[in-house]
Parts: C-alpha cells; structure tokens; sequence
C-alpha cells in the first residue's frame, strides 16, 4: 500500500498504518526511502517533459553546424558528423555580418534602460513621495495610457518619425522607449512601501529634495531598479515589431531584423547560417537570465502582479 | 484573503493616487519643511515629456486620423476629413469580421490552454523534485527568447515534408500529416502550438509565485478531514489561484490577441488569410497599403474590443470574489 501512494505521490501522505509494531528507526528510514521514491516519480518525468520543451533549441544548435542542404535531411541526424563551425564565422564575420546589428542591439538596450531608469525612478518617486497640485491627475492618466497597445500607436509615431527625421535611424526605437508608463508605475509602487520618515527628518536638517532622492531613497531601492533594467533589456532585445515599421536599411537593423537577412539563391531561408544567427542572438538573454536568475523572476512577477 | 488577491485587485483598480501617504495625514495644509509643488513637477517632467511626445501625441492623432482618409504619400494636404466613413467601413469590411473571427479562434483557444499548460506545470513544479530551479527555469526559457529567432526555428520544425515534427509522426504511419504553416487549415492550429509553447513558461511562472501564497494550514486540516488530493485541490488550491488565473486571462488574452511577430515572420498573414488576425490586419492596412485613416480606425474598434473584453473578465472575478 506504502508504495502504490509513493508511486501516485499523493497530497495525503497519511500516518502509516503498518508500522505499528516497528521501531522508530525503522519507519524513518522506511519514509525517507518513500519521499525518495515520490520526489524521483514526480522528477523523471518533468525531466523528460522539460527536455522536449527544449528540444527546438537542440534542434536549432545542430541545425547551426550543418550546412543549409543538410537540415531537412531524413532522418533527422542530431550530431553532425562534420560539425560545420564557419556557419558561425560566416554568420559574424562575412557578408551579411550580424555584429552590426548585434552592436545596434546592444546600443538601443543601453540607453533605454538608462533612460527609463532615470525618468521612471524620479518620476515613480515623484508620485510617491513628493506631493504637488495635480499629481492624482496626471497619474491617473499615466494609468489609463498604460493599457494603451503600442501596436495602435504605429502609425501617427511613423509619421512623426519620418516628419523628424527619425524614421531609419536607431533613435526611433530609443526614445519611446526611454519614457514608459509601466517603469514609472513600477517605480513609484516600490517608493510608496518605503517609509517617509526619512525624508522628512533630512527635511529638516535642511536636505535639498533631490539630494534626498539620490542620497536616501535610491540607494536603497537597488534591486527595484535592477529589476526595471532586466525587463527593459529584455524587451529591447526581443523588440521585432518596432523595428520592422521603423527600420528599412540593413545598417540600422537590431539582431531580431538582422536574423531574416540570411536566405540563399532562391531567397529562401538559409537553415544553417540563420539558425547560428539565432544561437547567437540568444546567449545575451541567457547569459541575463542565468546569472539574475532570481532577480529576473522577480521582475517578471513584479512587472505581472503590481 | 490572500496577498495573491489583493495584488490581482490592484491590476484592475488603481490603488489611491496620492499613494497611503497622502490620505488621511496633514490634511490641514503644507507643513513648512515640505518641498515647493515645482519639485515634483521637475522629477517627473522628464518622463512625462516623453510620455506626452511618444505616447499621448500619437493618441490623440490616431484618434483624429481616424476620422481621415490619408495615405503617407499624399503629403499632409492629402489629408481629407471623412467623418464616420472609416467607422462604417470598418463594419461592413468582411476582412475585419473575418479577422475579427480569426482573433478569436487563436486566442479563444490559445489563452485556456496556455492556462492550463502553466498550472499543471506550477503544481508539479511546486513539489519536491530533485534540481527543482534548473527544471523551473528550462520550461521559461521559450518565454524569454526573440520572436525572430522561435519563428524560423518553429517554421523549420513544422515542415510538412521534411520537418522534425512530421518525422516523428510519420514514426507512427498516419496517413494525412498535418500540413501545418503550409495550409490554411492547419496554419492557425500551428500557431497556437507553438504561442503555448513559448507562454506557457510565464503562466508557469505566475502561477508559482501565486502558489507560495497558497494557505498551507488548510492543507493540513483538510488532510485531517480525510480529503483526497483532488478535492482539497478544488477546495483550497484553486480558489485561492482564482484572482491569479483571471490576472492570467486578461493579461494573455491582451498579449496573444496582439501577436504579430510571429505571423508577419511565418505566415505573412495566410496561407489565404488564414491567419489574418486583427493586429496583422491593423499591419496590412497601414503599412502594407497604407490607408492610414482607415487603418487607424481598425485599430481603435479592436483595442476598445479588447478594452471591453478585458473589463467584462475583470468584473466577473470582482463578482465572484465579492460573492466569496
């Protein structure tokens, strides 16, 4: 009976039953062994659940090494026999280089999250901490922009952008993306759950508003702030849509647009040299997302649940 | 109830404003050490003036271009005011309802599954399973990984001939393979394999994080009551993630109903339109044949579309969790 509930890993682990007669000793090590059994029959399987979850990002990495004609070849052969390295040099130092576009990427992720840092974090702290006529108003509208699609905003930004002199440069996907509405929520949600009696005693010793802002409050709100610079980092280097409506010369064009620029002869996808250009542009967020780990969960349920 | 309730509440209704501080305290005016109203307007004027040049601006003129008839090549003195035309084209354009149709489908059944995809993952991986962190974060990783680079590996794997996928089915010798992104009616289907594939790791996530609030001492008291895993799942487990499964509803359905990477890489919007939703027809008609002032009207019915959706799930839990 012991082992069928094991085997089930029941919620309701249940007294045993069966150990009357048997010595303390005994029963621990009989229910150790059981939570053994559980943990491992619930573990081998979300382990192979897991393993097919990644199974496409295997299949992209042997698909990176192989050439173009040997990616639909049946059967599917996960291991090259040659592993084909120069779809990587090609893909970063040939033709169609993707370190152009890999450096566009990296340039636009930067100054957005320096950007929004500094307007969400003086901004959220304004809403929390300073009061001043109107600010309930302006707010309020800050929340009711924030429902509103980027997707619907396209067009009139398209025109404003080729109007500016904006359209086809990097600085079309930079600025809106320096001034949002969610980083300054997020902001000022974190300043409101800290106390305000810190200001007001630097109030008094005669501390100037921003220093107190920089000196005092900010220092502490470290990891708030990491958490806004992962998301906007991640959001910039995933953006496709922006870019799409935004860019049009090879030059201009961040990783996601730079991925599509290798096709063969007959303008079809090439399976090798694209599929390098994808494991390349992966490893940035997997390399974010690994060594912030916890910090990168956080700003994804913090960004979800406020 | 829960912190899981009250933050799912927050989504929908504001907190105060002011923020706590501003309630109740020194109503009676400004004490002396209090700062100059200017200074808060200096701290967030930076964002709001980008606020206001990239996202107000541009609202208001969509909103004004709808009521227009304009394509970008005309010049701004091709600008011509239609009124309602664009509105009452809209509703009698077949494209829209078919879109409109299309949208549904994918995210009527996109969202559910997506759902329930993440919860079953949540509740296992809430157990304790050996090198638990390393499986949580492998079922997020298609979560966080570009569009571009999912795309074309999806569309690879999909092929109706030569892909992994029907490889493997051709294992078991069905006769009919799907022909997936190659056929209109297979495409959509394709589409929403591979939106659960890569959304199921953030429900996944949130439901996780719900799932730490989860009452325990219930647990143990229904255990006592003799209840099995499946009730006390009903009892307990699920109401307490009611607040976090319509959080999940509303922000999938916003999120999936706007999908556009995905099709304009992939599908290009067909094969014959089969996966023309109303964000991709949004695209179409403005960038592909740029009528601005119409396009703009399709974009304003469908986010009101959404917007009422949204607000109708919200109620409902609010109902329900009044009624609780």
């Amino acid at each position: 009976m012991t082992e069928s509930t094991a085997v089930t890993g029941g919620l309701a682990t249940g007294p045993s039953r069966s150990g009357a007669g048997t010595g303390i000793a005994e029963r621990q090590a009989r229910r150790r062994r059981r939570d053994r059994i559980r943990r491992w029959s619930w573990g081998v399987p979300l382990w192979i659940l897991a393993l097919v979850f990644l199974l496409p990002f295997a299949w992209m990495i042997s698909t990176s090494l192989k050439p173009d004609l040997e990616a639909f070849r049946i059967p599917m052969q996960w291991i090259p026999d040659e592993p084909r390295w120069e779809n990587y040099t090609e893909v970063l130092f040939g033709e169609n280089s993707i370190l152009v576009a890999f450096w566009n990427s990296v340039f636009v992720a930067l100054l957005r999250v320096l950007g929004e840092l500094t307007t969400a974090t003086l901004a959220g702290y304004a809403f929390a901490k300073l009061r001043f006529p109107g600010r309930g108003k302006v707010f309020i509208a800050y929340l009711a922009t924030s429902l509103i699609p980027a997707q619907l905003l396209l067009v009139p930004r398209f025109v404003y952008f080729q109007e500016l002199g904006l359209y086809d440069t990097l600085w079309a996907l930079i600025l809106p993306g320096m001034f949002t509405v969610l980083g300054t929520f997020l902001m000022r949600q974190y300043f409101v759950s800290q106390p305000d009696e810190f200001a007001e005693a630097a109030r008094l010793d005669g501390a100037g508003e921003f220093q107190i802002f920089s000196r005092i409050y900010l220092p502490n709100a470290t990891s708030m702030i990491s958490a806004l610079a992962i998301l906007t980092f991640v959001w910039s280097w995933n953006d496709y849509e922006t870019p799409l409506v935004f860019l049009s010369s090879p030059e201009t064009f961040t990783l996601p647009m730079g991925l599509t620029n290798f096709t063969d002869e007959n303008g079809a996808m090439a399976a090798g040299l694209s599929m390098a250009a994808a494991v390349i542009s992966i490893i940035p967020i997997l390399l974010v997302f690994l060594v912030f780990q916890r910090r990168f969960v956080r700003a994804m349920t913090e960004s979800a649940l406020k | 109830m829960s912190t899981a309730q009250t933050r799912a509440d927050g989504l929908g209704a504001p907190p105060d404003p002011r923020g706590p501080t501003a309630r109740g305290r020194r109503s009676s005016g400004r004490a002396p050490s209090d700062p100059k109203p200017i200074v808060g307007w200096l701290f967030i004027a930076p964002n709001l003036l980008g606020v206001l040049a990239f996202t107000f601006i541009p609202l208001v003129s969509v909103i004004l271009l709808s009521f227009t008839e304009w394509n970008l090549v005309s010049g701004f003195g091709g600008i011509d005011f239609v009124g309602l035309d664009n509105f009452l084209a809209v509703f009698q354009d077949p494209t829209f309802w078919r879109s409109l149709v299309i949208t549904i489908l994918y995210a009527g059944v996109a969202v559910p599954l997506t759902l329930v995809v993440g919860l079953a993952l949540a509740l296992a991986l809430n157990r304790d399973i050996p090198a638990r962190g390393l499986l949580r974060a492998a079922f997020f990783v298609p979560y966080i990984v570009n569009i571009v680079a999912i795309g074309m590996t999806w569309q690879m794997l999909l092929d109706p001939s030569a892909g992994l996928v029907n490889q493997f089915l051709g294992v078991f010798g069905l006769e009919h393979l799907p022909q997936w992104f190659a056929s209109s009616y297979w495409a959509l289907p394709a589409l929403i394999l591979v939106t659960i594939w890569s959304q199921a790791g953030y429900a996944n996530l949130i439901y996780l994080s719900a799932l730490q609030d989860a009452p325990t001492q219930l647990y143990e008291a229904a255990r006592i009551d003799g209840a099995g895993r499946w009730a006390s799942f009903r009892a307990i487990t699920w109401p307490s993630l009611l607040p976090t499964t319509v959080f999940l509803l509303i922000t999938l359905f916003v999120g999936i109903s706007q999908t556009f990477g995905m099709i304009a890489l992939i599908t290009n919007g067909g094969p014959g339109a089969s996966t023309t939703t109303l964000s991709f027809y949004m695209y179409q008609t403005s960038f592909q044949f740029y009528r601005f002032g119409y396009a703009s009207a399709v974009g304003l019915v469908t986010f009101v579309g959404i917007f009422a959706i949204m607000l109708l799930m919200w109620r409902a839990q609010r109902g329900r969790a009044l009624h609780d």
